[in-house]
C-alpha cells in the first residue's frame, strides 16, 4: 500500500518538475527542476520495480550502521570539495586574474565564496554531525535508529539539499543572506529533511534502553531543535513566482539584518559549537578510554551555553543602524558566554588528565586535543572581538576571517577528522587504521596550515583596520581602500598556502581511510544492540 | 573502569553508556565559577551604565547617557570645528592665489588627498596614475584634456564630464567613424595618427591617411593633431594615450568612438553626497600639485 502512495507522490513530483523545467523563469530554477525530475524519476522506477516484491526483513536487534558508513564517505568527500574551493577563492583574492574570463559569470569569487562556506559548514560539517548523531544516539541509547528508512531519507535528502544549494550559487540563485543563501524551495526542502532528522533522533532517544540521556545527546538535540527554529525564521520569504527562484524577504531594513545575524551567529553557536561539542563529548572520552571530567560542569555549561548564545547575534552589527541597546546586549551576552564556552574545553581537556602520555603515542588523541585547544582559543577570541572597542577595529577586516577559520579548521575540522579516524575502523570492521604515520602527517599538515592561515589573517586584519582608521593631524584619511588591498597581498598568499597544506592533509586522510577499508586487518565489532 | 578513581578520589556518577562511557562527579573548577560570576557582575553593571534593556516602547538609556550616534557626531564636530577657519577660507579663495598662502595650500593638499582617496581613487587609482585600459586619465602627467590650471581642474571636478547631472558638464562627442569611413580609410588614418606621434607606421598608408585626417578629424583635433582643449579633443602628437596608441586600439577608438564619463562632484548637483565648494577646491589643489598642474 505505501508503495502505491509513494508512486503517486513521486509521479506528481515528476510531473510538476517537468512543468517547472518548462516554465522556469531563470536558469537556476530550470536546472533544479531537471535535477528534481531526475531524482524523482529514478525513485519512481526503483519503487515500481520493487512493488509487491517481498520486503527484506530487517534485524531490529542491530544498530543501523549503513547510513553512518555513507555519512562518513560523504563527510570526507564534501570536506575535500569544500577545502578545494576554499583554496581556489583564497588565490582568487591574491591573484584576481584567477577569476577566469571563460568561466564567467559562474566561477567568480562572488559565487564561489558561498559555495565554499556552504560546502564546509553544511556539507562537510553537516554530514559529520549527521553521521555522529546517528552513531552516538544509537550507542548511548542502546537502540536502533527509530523510523526504519527515515534515516536514509534524511541522509539522501540532505545530499540533495547540498547539490541544489551548490548548483544554485553557481547559477546565480541566492537570497544574499550569509550562510542562508539557498532560495525558497531549497529552504522548504531542507525544512522537511530537518524535521525528519529531528524525528529520527528524538524517536531513538525516546525508545532508549538506558535510564539516562548521555550528555552528547543533549548537545546534539539542542543543535537539531535550534537549527530548525533559526532556519525557518530567517528564511521567511515570499517567492516572486512559483516558477522562479527569486524570493523577497518578509523582514526589511535593520529588522532583516538583525534576524539574519541572530541566525548567522547561532548557526555558529548551535551548528558549529553545540553540535560539535556533542561529538566531542562522545569521541574524546571513547578514544582516551577515560570518563568525562565533570558531570556537574557539563550540566551547568550546557544550559548556560544554550541560554546565552541565542542573544549574542547583535555583536555582528555594532555601529550600524542597529539601536545601541541591542548592540550593548549582544556584546554583554557574548562576553558572559566566555566561561560557558570554556566549560566544554575544560571537560574535554581534563578528561585526558592522567592519560597525557597518549598525546605521544596516539595521533588521533593529539588531533582531538588540538581541536579542543582551537575551540578554547576561538571562544576566547569571539567574546573579545564582540567588545565594541575591539570590534570597531576588527569589524569588516580579515581578522574576522582568521577568527572563523581558527574555529572552523581548528575546532570543527580537527574534531571531525578525529571522529572519522575513530569511526571508520569500527564501521568497516577493521582492527586499526591502515597507517598511523599518515594520521601524523595529516595532523602536522593541518596544524601548520591553520597556523599560517590564522596568523596571516591576524596580521592583515589588524593592519587593514589600523590603515582604515588612520588620519592625519587635521583628521583627514591617510590611506585609500586600494592602498589597504595592495598592502594585504603577501598575507593573502600565505593564507592560500595554509589552505593548500590543510587540503593536502585532508587528501592524505581520504587515502588512509580508503586503504583502511580496503586492506587493514579485519576485526569484528559488535553491531548488536545490547539485550535488556 | 567503573572501579577506577581519579586523583581527587571522586566517584563517577554511576551511569555507564556504550560499555565504558562514564562521568566523574568532579566539582566545578573554582576559577571557572568565579570568572563566570565576574563576567555576570560586570555584565549587570555595564547594562546599567549603557543603553541596554528593552522596555515596551523604548529601552533603558543607561546612567552614562551614552549614544554611539552622539559620539560620532561629537567626533565629527570636533574635527570640523578645528578645520572650520581653513575650510571657510578655502571656500571663498581665488584658487589661482592659493599658492601665496603656504599654510592654507598645505592644508588644502592634505584635505584634497583624503577626498581624492575616498571619491576619486576608484577610477583614477590610489596614486592618481589612472587606468589606461579603461580610459581613466593619468593625473600625474602634464597632458590635460580639458585644462590643467587649478581653476580648470576645479571646474572639471565640480561639473564632471559628459554627465546629465550638470548642464554645464564638460561635453564633447567623437563620431563613430565606422559608420562614416571605409575600413581602408580607417586603416590609413590610424597609420597617419601613429606617424604623427612618432610611432612605427606604414609610410604609404600614413600619407593617404593625412587627407582623411584633415577632412574628418582636424576640425576637433587640429590640423597638426595637437588637440583642442575647448572640445576636450586629445593631443594626438604626444605619446600619451587615453585608451591606447596601438594599431588595434586606435582602430577600435576610431571605429566605435569612446565616451568616457565622470560624475559632477559638487553638492550643487549631488546634494548631501556631493563635495562642498571648499572640498572641490581642496581636491583641485591636490590634483594640481601632483606634477602636471599649469
Amino acid at each position: 500500500m505505501t508503495d502505491y502512495v509513494k508512486l503517486v507522490v513521486l509521479g506528481v513530483i515528476v510531473l510538476f518538475a517537468a512543468v517547472a523545467a518548462n516554465f522556469g523563469r531563470d536558469l537556476a530554477y530550470q536546472v533544479h527542476a531537471i535535477i528534481i525530475l531526475a531524482v524523482a524519476g529514478f525513485l519512481f522506477v526503483r519503487t515500481l520495480r520493487r512493488t509487491d516484491e517481498p520486503k527484506p526483513v530487517i534485524d531490529q536487534g542491530e544498530y543501523m550502521d549503513d547510513v553512518i558508513r555513507f555519512g562518513a564517505i560523504a563527510t570526507a568527500f564534501w570536506g575535500v570539495v569544500g577545502f578545494l574551493v576554499g583554496v581556489v577563492i583564497a588565490f582568487q583574492l591574491a591573484f584576481p586574474a584567477l577569476n577566469l574570463d571563460w568561466a564567467q559569470p559562474y566561477a567568480n569569487f562572488g559565487r564561489l565564496r558561498p559555495l565554499h562556506t556552504s560546502a564546509v559548514i553544511f556539507a562537510f560539517g553537516g554530514n559529520a554531525l549527521l553521521m555522529s548523531s546517528f552513531y552516538i544516539v544509537q550507542r548511548t541509547s542502546a537502540a536502533r535508529l527509530w523510523g526504519g528508512n527515515l534515516a536514509w531519507f534524511v541522509f539522501w535528502g540532505y545530499q540533495l539539499f547540498i547539490v541544489l544549494a551548490a548548483t544554485g550559487y553557481l547559477l546565480g540563485a541566492t537570497q544574499s543572506k550569509e550562510y542562508a543563501e539557498p532560495e525558497w524551495y531549497v529552504d522548504l526542502w531542507l525544512t522537511i529533511v530537518w524535521v525528519a532528522f529531528l524525528a529520527v533522533f528524538l524517536g531513538t532517544l525516546i525508545k532508549r534502553k538506558e535510564p539516562h540521556i548521555y550528555v552528547a545527546n543533549w548537545f546534539l538535540l539542542s543543535f537539531i531543535v535550534t537549527v530548525a527554529m533559526l532556519h525557518v525564521v530567517n528564511n521567511l520569504s515570499i517567492p516572486v513566482s512559483i516558477w522562479g527562484s527569486k524570493s523577497v524577504q518578509v523582514f526589511a531594513g535593520v529588522q532583516d539584518a538583525m534576524t539574519q545575524w541572530w541566525y548567522g551567529h547561532n548557526a555558529v553557536g548551535f551548528f558549529l559549537t553545540a553540535g560539535f561539542l556533542g561529538m566531542m563529548y562522545y569521541f574524546v572520552p571513547k578514544q582516551a578510554g577515560k570518563p568525562v571530567f565533570s558531570y556537574k560542569l557539563s550540566i551547568i555549561h550546557f544550559w548556560a551555553l544554550i541560554f546565552l548564545y541565542i542573544w549574542a547575534g547583535p555583536h555582528h552589527l555594532h555601529y550600524t543602524a542597529l539601536p545601541d541597546w541591542a548592540s550593548t546586549l549582544g556584546m554583554v551576552f557574548s562576553v558572559v558566554l566566555w566561561m560557558p564556552s570554556w566549560g566544554g574545553m575544560i571537560n574535554g581537556l581534563m578528561t585526558l588528565s592522567g592519560a597525557w602520555d597518549k598525546l605521544r603515542t596516539d595521533p588521533i588523541i593529539r588531533m582531538m586535543v588540538v581541536s579542543i585547544g582551537f575551540y578554547g582559543m576561538s571562544t576566547f577570541e569571539g567574546p573579545m572581538m564582540s567588545i565594541k572597542a575591539v570590534n570597531s577595529l576588527s569589524h569588516y577586516t580579515d581578522w574576522t576571517i582568521g577568527h572563523v577559520h581558527s574555529g572552523a579548521l581548528g575546532w570543527n575540522g580537527m574534531i571531525t577528522f578525529g571522529a572519522l579516524y575513530f569511526l571508520v575502523p569500527r564501521l568497516w570492521n577493521r582492527e586499526r587504521l591502515y597507517s598511523l604515520a599518515a594520521v601524523n602527517w595529516h595532523f602536522w599538515l593541518a596544524t601548520i596550515g591553520i597556523v599560517l592561515y590564522a596568523a596571516s589573517m591576524w596580521v592583515t586584519g589588524i593592519m587593514e583596520g589600523l590603515m582604515w582608521r588612520e588620519v592625519d593631524a587635521n583628521g583627514f584619511l591617510v590611506n585609500s581602500f586600494a592602498d589597504t588591498v595592495s598592502a594585504k597581498f603577501p598575507m593573502y598568499v600565505v593564507r592560500g598556502l595554509g589552505g593548500v597544506l590543510f587540503l593536502a592533509g585532508a587528501i592524505i586522510m581520504c587515502w588512509n581511510l580508503w586503504m583502511t577499508i580496503r586492506s587493514a586487518p579485519e576485526r569484528q565489532y559488535s553491531a548488536a544492540v545490547p539485550a535488556e | 573502569m567503573a572501579e577506577e578513581k581519579n586523583e581527587n578520589q571522586v566517584e563517577t556518577t554511576g551511569h555507564v553508556w556504550d560499555e565504558d562511557l562514564e562521568e566523574w562527579n568532579n566539582p566545578l573548577p573554582r576559577w571557572w565559577v568565579w570568572t563566570f560570576y565576574a563576567t555576570l557582575v560586570w555584565g549587570l553593571i555595564y547594562t546599567i551604565a549603557y543603553p541596554a534593556w528593552p522596555l515596551v516602547d523604548r529601552a533603558t538609556s543607561g546612567f552614562l547617557g551614552y549614544s554611539s550616534r552622539a559620539e560620532v557626531a561629537a567626533d565629527i564636530d570636533a574635527v570640523e570645528q578645528a578645520n572650520a577657519s581653513n575650510m571657510e577660507s578655502l571656500a571663498t579663495i581665488e584658487l589661482a592665489s592659493l599658492s601665496d598662502n603656504a599654510d592654507l595650500q598645505n592644508f588644502a593638499v592634505n584635505a584634497g588627498a583624503a577626498i581624492f582617496r575616498a571619491n576619486c581613487s576608484q577610477c583614477h587609482g590610489a596614486g592618481a596614475a589612472g587606468v589606461q585600459a579603461s580610459g581613466y586619465p593619468n593625473l600625474l602627467d602634464d597632458d590635460w584634456l580639458w585644462g590643467g590650471s587649478i581653476d580648470e581642474i576645479a571646474y572639471t571636478v565640480s561639473h564632471g564630464i559628459r554627465n546629465e547631472q550638470s548642464y554645464d558638464s564638460r561635453w564633447s562627442e567623437m563620431s563613430a567613424f565606422g559608420e562614416i569611413l571605409e575600413e581602408e580609410e580607417i586603416a590609413q588614418v590610424v597609420a597617419y595618427v601613429r606617424s604623427i606621434s612618432n610611432q612605427e607606421a606604414d609610410a604609404a598608408l600614413a600619407a593617404a591617411g593625412e587627407t582623411v585626417f584633415l577632412d574628418n578629424c582636424a576640425s576637433c583635433h587640429g590640423d597638426d593633431g595637437a588637440g583642442m582643449r575647448d572640445l576636450g579633443a586629445p593631443n594626438l602628437t604626444d605619446a600619451i594615450w587615453l585608451y591606447g596608441g596601438s594599431e588595434e586600439l586606435l582602430t577600435e577608438t576610431i571605429t566605435y568612438s569612446r565616451f568616457g564619463v565622470m560624475p559632477a562632484w559638487s553638492e550643487e548637483f549631488r546634494g548631501a553626497s556631493g563635495l562642498s565648494m571648499a572640498e572641490v577646491n581642496a581636491v583641485a589643489a591636490y590634483v594640481h600639485q601632483l606634477g602636471g598642474g599649469e
